[in-house]
Order: C-alpha cells, then structure tokens, then sequence
C-alpha cells in the first residue's frame, strides 16, 4: 500500500514536472548563466566576460531611457486603474443604496459588470490593431475624428498620437487601464460582496455618508485585494511588450518616436532578434527579474497593514 | 462568512436617524432625492465608461465594411455598402490558416494543460510527502515573472530539440507556461473536496490513479471547467510565444502562425498594402470565438479569474 502510494506520486508528478523543469525554470536558470557571456546566439562558440553585460547595460542610454520608462508606467498604470475601479466597484456594488432597503448595487450592475470585463478577454494583439485605427494620424482615426468634430483640433494639424515623443507613453499607458479597469471591477466587487452586510448598516445606523462609508468601512476591508492588484499591474507593467513592439514606430520592435515609446522589452528583444546579442539580452532579463522581484517585495512590505478578519 | 440574517427592520429608508451636519445627507425625508442625484451622478460615469468600452469595438466593426478611401477620410463616416466579401478576402488572405493553426494547438495544449495541472494538483494537495512543500513552490513561482525574460534559452532549447516551428513544440511550451496557475488553482480546489468519498472508495478496493480518474475528477468539475476557460483564453490570446517560436526556420518552410500572430503580420503587410477592411474583419473573426466563449461564460470566467488573484 504504502509502496504503491509513491510509486502513483512519482508517476502523477513526472510529465508536469518534467516539462515544467525543461521550458519553464531551466530557461530562467539559463538566463542568469548566459547574461555573463558573450554570446550571439549563432555560434556555439561563446566566452564567459563576468559582468561586463551589465556595465555596457548601464553605459547603455538607450536600455536607461527604457528602465526609466518601465518605472513610470510602474507608478501610473497601477494607481489609474486601481483608483477607477475602485470608484465603480463601489458604484456598482453599494452606489445604488437610496431605495427601500440596505445597501446594494446600482440598477443594471450585473450588465455594466459583463461591459466591463469584456476587453479583459480580448488578445492584446487586436487591441493593438483596434488601437492603431483608433490613434490613427489623420481624420480617419477614432481620436482625431471626434477631436474634429467637435471643434477641438484643426483639421489641417491633427494630433500625431503614436508619433509624439511626449504622447507615444500616455498612449500606451491608456490602452492598458482600458484593458484593465473591468478585471479589478469584478475582482474589488467580489471582495466587497464577501464584506458582511451587517457592518454597511451598522455604518449606516451611526450616520456614515457614502463617502465616509467608502473610506471608513470599504477601502480597509478591502485592502487585500488592493494590494494583489498593485503586484498583478506592476507585472503588467514591467512588461507592455505587444502594445509597444507593435504600435510605436521603428524597426525592430518599434520603441519610437527616437525611443521615447520603448520598454524594457522592446529593448531586449532587438538586442535578441535583430542585433543576435543573446547574452547582453540575457543580462536586460536578469535586470527585469530582479526589478519584478524587487516590486513585488516592496508592494506586499508598504501595503502590509493589520489584517481585518470578518 | 457572512451569517444568513433576517433583515433588520431598520434599514427601511426613512426610519433611519440621520446625523445633522454630515455634508451629503440633508435630513431625514430627503433620502429619495439625494439618492436620485447620487444615482445621476453615479450611472452618468457608469454609462460613460460602457460607452469607452464599446464604441471603439464597434467602430472598429463598422469600418470592416468601408473602403479604404472611407477609412482614410472621416472617423465618422457610415458604411455605405454592406457586404459581407471582406470577411471571405480576410479568411482567404491567412485568417483561415492561423484560425485553424489556433485550433489545432489548443486541441491539444488546453486538455493536456489540464490533465497535467490536475494530476500535479492533486497529489500535491492530498498526499503527504517530504518535499511536497517545495515542489509546490516550485510550481507556483513559475507564474510570477513575465514570459519574455526566459525567452533567450527557451527559443535555443526549442532549437536544440528541432521543434522550433512546429505544433508539437509550441503545444509543450504552451502546457509548460500554463501549468503555475492550473496547479495553484486546481490545488486549493481539491483541498476543498470531502475526504470521506475518498476514503470510502480506498475501502471499496478502488486504486490511487482510479480513484483519481473516477471519483476525484468528477466531482472537481466546477473547478475544472473555470480553469479550462482561463486557459483556453489564455493560450488563445498568447502572443509572444508564437511570435518568437512559431517562425520558418528555413525559406522553404510553411509558416504556421498563430492568429494574433496572424493579425499583427497582417497589419504590418496592410501598411503597405493599404487594404485595411480586411485587416478589420480580421479582427472581427478573431474576436468572434471569444465574444461567444465570453458571454456563455462570463459568470465561470469573472469568478475563475478573481479566485486566482484571491488568497
């Protein structure tokens, strides 16, 4: 019995396991090991340089302009999307308590919630293509159309969206709250749900406006979730490599206008692809491991807080 | 959780002693208004937000059917012509290839993900075993970091194996990347269900791997159900792992893209090209499936995916 009891977990683990070793954790391991290389890819023939990736990676103007970028879109992206669906999780959920009873959504929750979420399944490369048209340079885009139409850009000199230096990241950025918002609306709304009732009408009980009720009562209980949410969007935020590889301008994984559009990943992914310096790659990827790991450690220490068990 | 308790017959609007001074709340009686303006204010940026949300996919549908020199001109223009041949020219022009290129991977990918994720799963969460902790951890971990940063090494192993460009390799990598949040999922699934049927069938003589199969499975049916849709969205919307690994390796050989590896080579040829209708029903195909998986879903899909994020 007790036999046969291992020989069936050995047997259950293997393939997983096996797999999961060979192209999942042996390709990081492997990355760490090549950073410190010179490799191209192409030859098989490489030699160990120690760290000398790593200072070219900080000599390197273009890699900086990226890091800085990636920090930027690190701050924004999170706080923008949290803080709007925030503001409809609890319009959605406790916004609509006025009528006879208790607290509950507003009318028509259930159908904003299934709205919302739905660009949470569509592939970023259709929102790249649906975003394109809508950034479109001309009068043709969605942007500019309406801007347009409303009198508010002159049709002879439309805004160049992608092509700005200073717009290209904003861009980018509102593409992904878009994306975004109706995640954590469903994900901060089933939190609030699992918040007994009893305590919104005690607040309620003691005179609590809706405001007071949202900071006093909501965001603390509901701090958890805020915080899984800030760790899921500073990945999503380290990363951004469909939207910026296929949308700014440039070749080799885009990055333009004059690298005012690149990310991390654009940046190691032509250093990959199109200069073959697979082992200077390696090194931007160590980098970004240890930067993602660095986030998600600072996150879950500043946001700790007493738990509040209901 | 939360206890079933009668409602408390306080909590009728009116009877509730109001505070004086409190800013939003006038005074006892006034309550239906000052929820009628709320309410205005409230559903003005809900609507507001629902209009974001869909006016750019439908316009983006509606311009499917426009011509090119339509689309050039106003955003605003409406279709003249409603016809359907654009949607035949973009599966002609490689939709149809990558839909069933898709199609053929994730045959295979979404039920060897799960059957993978679930044996690992459930062993790790029902049997006692030194380690088990570790290879927990181990599995887990792996859906912290972005995909791309092992991206170097995985495209040389692939290389090494000789299965750059093909299904089968593809396929792997996809089950590989998918199996972290299968098995942190599936685990605390199977850590809710009752030991007692277990039990009953180890005494009725039924083995480890058949009580797996007939009795365990079965009842994780829910849990299977949403992990599945998360991972057939999942592997459906992956981009990067085709767009490295799923290229000819030699000038004779097929390409076998995914669609939205599909849909991105085709806008960039369409640059050019200038036929950029068919790039929108492009698109339209390619979101078709999934607006269809969506709304049968939903419900499985919103509490699938809160319950990963969620400790």
């Amino acid at each position: 019995m007790r036999k046969g009891q291992n020989r069936f977990i050995a047997g259950f683990l293997l393939a997983p396991l096996t797999l999961y070793l060979i192209f999942v954790i042996w390709p990081y391991i492997q990355t760490v090991g090549y950073s410190f290389t010179n490799w191209t890819g192409q030859s098989p023939v490489f030699d160990f340089v120690g760290l000398d990736n790593y200072t070219e990676l900080f000599r390197d103007d273009v890699f900086r302009t990226a890091l800085w970028h990636n920090i930027l879109l690190l701050v924004f992206i999170p706080v923008v999307t949290i803080l709007i669906a925030l503001f409809f999780a609890f319009m959605v959920n406790v916004g609509g308590r006025s009528a006879a009873g208790g607290v509950h959504g507003v009318r028509g929750s259930g159908f904003y919630k299934i709205i919302y979420f739905f660009p949470q399944v569509l592939s970023l490369a259709i929102l790249a293509v649906l975003f394109q048209a809508v950034y479109r340079s001309d009068q043709g885009g969605l942007l500019n159309g309406l801007l347009m139409k409303m009198g508010l850009v002159d049709a002879n000199s439309p805004i160049e969206w992608m092509n700005d230096p200073d717009l290209v990241l904003w861009c980018l950025m509102v593409i992904i709250v878009w994306h975004g918002v109706g995640f954590y609306l469903v994900l901060f709304s089933a939190a609030m749900q699992s918040i007994p009732k009893e305590i919104y009408e005690a607040a309620l009980l003691d005179g609590a406006g809706r405001a007071q009720t949202f900071f006093r009562v909501t965001l603390p209980l509901l701090w958890d979730s805020v915080q899984t949410a800030w760790v899921y969007l500073g990945i999503v935020a380290m990363d951004m490599f469909v939207l910026a590889s296929t949308m700014t301008p440039g070749t080799g994984f885009g990055g333009g206008p004059d690298h005012h559009g690149e990310v991390m990943a654009t940046v190691l992914m032509r250093n990959f692809l199109y200069f073959g310096k697979s082992g200077y790659a390696c090194a931007m990827g160590v980098v970004m491991l240890i930067l993602t790991m660095i986030i998600s450690v600072i996150t879950l220490r500043a946001t700790r807080r007493e738990r509040i068990e209901f | 959780m939360s206890t079933p308790i009668k409602e408390p017959a306080l909590t009728t609007g009116d009877s509730i002693p109001r505070q004086r001074g409190s800013k939003r709340t006038p005074g006892p009686g006034d309550r239906r208004t000052e929820g009628l303006t709320l309410n205005v204010f409230s559903h003005g940026f809900l609507i507001l937000w629902a209009v974001l949300i869909i006016l750019p996919l439908l316009w983006l549908l509606l311009s499917a059917f426009k011509t090119d020199a339509q689309i050039g001109g106003s955003a605003l223009g409406w279709p003249t012509s409603w016809s359907f041949d654009v949607f035949g020219r973009a599966w002609d022009k490689g939709i149809g290839d990558y839909f069933t290129n898709t199609l053929i991977v994730l045959a295979f990918s979404v039920p060897l993900t799960m059957l993978f994720g679930a044996m690992a799963a459930y062993v790790l969460a029902r049997y006692e075993f030194p380690g088990n902790r570790l290879v927990y951890y181990f599995f887990v971990s792996g859906a912290m970091f972005p995909v791309f940063l092992a991206l170097v090494p995985l495209f040389f192993t692939l290389q090494r194996f000789a299965m750059l460009n093909t299904y089968q390799g593809l396929i792997l990598v996809y089950v590989a990347y998918s199996l972290p949040f299968t098995v942190f999922f599936m685990h605390s699934f199977f850590r809710t269900l009752p030991t007692a049927i277990h039990e009953a069938a180890v005494i009725d003589g039924a083995s480890h791997t058949r009580v797996f199969f007939q009795v365990m499975m079965p009842m994780a049916k829910p849990g299977l159900l949403s992990i599945g849709i998360f991972n057939v969205l999942g592997q459906w919307n992956q981009y990067i792992l085709p767009s490295v690994l799923m290229q000819p390796q030699t000038s004779g050989e097929s390409e076998k893209y995914m669609l939205t590896q599909g849909l991105i080579q085709l806008q960039q040829q369409q640059g050019y090209a200038t036929d950029l209708p068919v790039l929108f029903a492009g698109v339209a195909i390619a979101m078709l499936p999934m607006l269809v998986v969506y709304l049968s879903f939903q419900r499985q899909i919103q509490a699938g995916l809160t319950a990963g994020t969620m400790k």
